[in-house]
């Protein structure tokens, strides 16, 4: 019995595996030679090598565009959490004029797309004289992650119980301490949730990165690896080294944050 | 009112005030001002802006490559939502068997889920390549031309975004799948209840609720769809993957109609809210929301 489990079990990885074989065949394309890449079959390549990361990290955009995306998006998070949870915590806690209005607003805006305000935005953008800055692109994507962040920490914020903060407020202390000593620390594992989908949601943006930068040296990874050149022909192999590396974190991730991030993401659908 | 409810209440108001500052000046105001604009004629490189009230909205009325979009978002989000749906149980019910080894499985799982679309895209790019392409290679050496093909190419896409966005889907069902109480399938088996059975009159009510959110988010997110087909294909070959998000950016960004995509946005934003209304009210109708 247990070894048809243990069978059950290999074969459920095994599709998982054969499920997610795009992103292994361009890890496997990142490695080939120039030589081996428009042949197939065969399958499994005779011969491996570096030459493509070494292209990619020496001659394109893709470094640059790395520590771009790596600035917006980590920018993003603390800006978006540090907002995110003062604005819950009044939601959750304080008497605030309207609490359900703003809840219902906040639900809304998860559902707003993009689309619809870049009109506007590039034009503010472009009046305000921050085109191709990492500022533009904070904003912008803090303001579209808020309404998600503040909806999922106002419901992680409610979870814990509010004994603690009466106590404190007895002996004296006020909200901003309450926030910072003791709800802070009690919601660490949900700000850690909202922080990784926050961030992972920066990283992988498109749209916006790719209407308000315009030079080559502000370019986040989506944006460089979209707009990847080739002189005359398409340079396979380097990009798909250029997609393996701007896959980093999020792989890093999933592989080792992944608990936290099925939290945040369960909570977000599953919470009414 | 005490005097601490009164301190709280201005503290709430301070609290709120950074976060309710940057949406209104980010998304509020931008809002507002694209029904504005498409309202306008407006071309920036020839310094053209002039009022043209509802004229964009009347010509989309009768614009055939408006109604190409309308019909190539439908399709794309009617197919690859219901693909992801039925995709997604099948992986939570085979997730569920999972004794050991589930956190590999997980990892696998969310993967594509959590690669950046654009990665996505490049992905089955080189996929779909003619001649060098898995793809052919998998159906017996074909040379089909996936993306260029535009028989295929809405297809192509929609596959690529399945692929992407099923885990989600998955995840879902599986949380729910493990909080139901292995009681009941006890009870099931003593009432001598076969595995379809089962499936049919436990499993599939009791995941109701969950598939209805997917579906919600999903929709969603399948009607405001835009690097995927963007990176892909462009909107082509001869626009048959473009649909509402992909023309409204190129009419703003292509063409550089200023009045014309902020209208097509507009509708865009018209159209999710609607159905987000019209599902929020069948969920509140199941009891799942209040």
């Amino acid at each position: 019995m247990t070894r048809i489990r243990r069978i059950g079990d290999a074969m459920a990885v095994l599709l998982l595996a054969a499920y997610a074989v795009p992103f292994f065949w361009q890890l496997l394309t990142s490695f080939k030679p120039d030589a081996l890449l428009l042949r197939l079959p065969p399958l499994v390549p005779t011969q491996l090598t570096t030459v493509h990361y070494q292209a990619v990290w020496e001659k394109s955009v893709i470094p640059r565009a790395l520590g771009n995306s790596l600035a917006v998006a980590g920018l993003t998070t603390l800006l978006a959490l540090l907002l995110g949870l003062t604005a819950a915590y009044a939601l959750a806690r304080l008497p605030v004029p309207g609490t359900g209005a703003l809840l219902l607003g906040v639900v809304a805006g998860t559902a707003f797309p993009q689309i619809a305000i870049v009109s506007p935005l590039y034009l503010l953008i472009r009046a305000l004289g921050l085109r191709d800055t990492w500022s533009a692109l904070v904003l912008a994507n803090t303001s579209f992650a808020l309404p998600l962040v503040i909806w999922l920490l106002t419901g992680f914020i409610r979870d814990i119980p509010e004994e603690l903060e009466e106590a404190a407020s007895l002996d004296g202390a006020g909200r901003r301490q309450i926030l910072r000593w003791i709800v802070v620390p009690l919601v660490a594992p949900g700000l850690a949730s909202v922080g990784l989908l926050t961030f992972l949601t920066s990283w992988n943006e498109f749209l916006f990165a790719y209407t308000f930068t315009a030079s080559e040296s502000s370019r986040t990874v989506p944006v460089a690896l979209a707009l990847f050149p080739g002189v005359f022909e398409v340079p396979w192999g380097d990009i798909a080294a250029a997609s393996i590396l701007a896959s980093l974190p999020p792989v890093l991730i999933v592989v080792g944050l992944g608990r936290f991030l099925v939290r945040g993401l369960l909570a977000g659908a599953l919470r009414e | 009112m005490t005097r601490r409810e009164r301190a709280d209440r201005r503290t709430g108001l301070l609290f709120l005030a950074p976060a309710l500052l940057m949406l209104g000046c980010v998304t509020v105001y931008p809002a507002l001002w694209v029904f504005w604009l498409s309202l306008q004629h407006r071309i920036p490189i020839f310094g053209i802006v002039r009022f043209a009230g509802l004229d964009h909205y009347a010509f989309l009325a009768f614009d055939p490559r408006f109604l190409n979009a309308a019909r190539v978002t439908l399709v794309f989000t009617a197919v690859s939502v219901g693909l992801e749906l039925v995709l997604g149980l099948l992986a939570a019910l085979l997730l569920r068997r999972q004794s050991a080894g589930r956190q590999a499985a997980l990892s696998l799982l969310l993967l594509p889920w959590a690669l950046p679309s654009v990665v996505t895209a490049k992905l089955f790019e080189w996929l779909y390549h003619p001649s060098a392409g898995l793809v052919n290679f998998l159906l017996g050496g074909r040379r089909l031309n996936w993306l260029g093909d535009p028989h295929l190419a809405l297809l192509s896409v929609i596959l690529a975004d399945v692929w992407r966005t099923m885990p989600f889907v998955a995840l879902l069902c599986y949380a729910r799948l493990l909080s139901i109480s292995p009681d009941i399938y006890e009870a099931a088996q003593v009432d001598g209840a076969g595995a379809l059975a089962t499936f049919g009159r436990i499993t599939l009510p009791l995941l109701r609720p969950v598939l209805l959110i997917a579906l919600l988010f999903r929709t969603l997110d399948a009607l405001r769809a835009f690097d995927i087909m963007f990176v892909l294909t462009g909107g082509g070959p001869a626009n048959t993957t473009e649909n509402f998000t992909v023309y409204a950016y190129r009419s703003l960004f292509q063409t550089l109609q200023l009045g014309l995509g902020s209208a097509i946005g507009v509708v865009v934003f018209a159209v999710v809210m609607v159905v987000a209304c019209g599902y929020l009210t069948a969920l509140r109708r199941e009891g799942v929301a209040r």
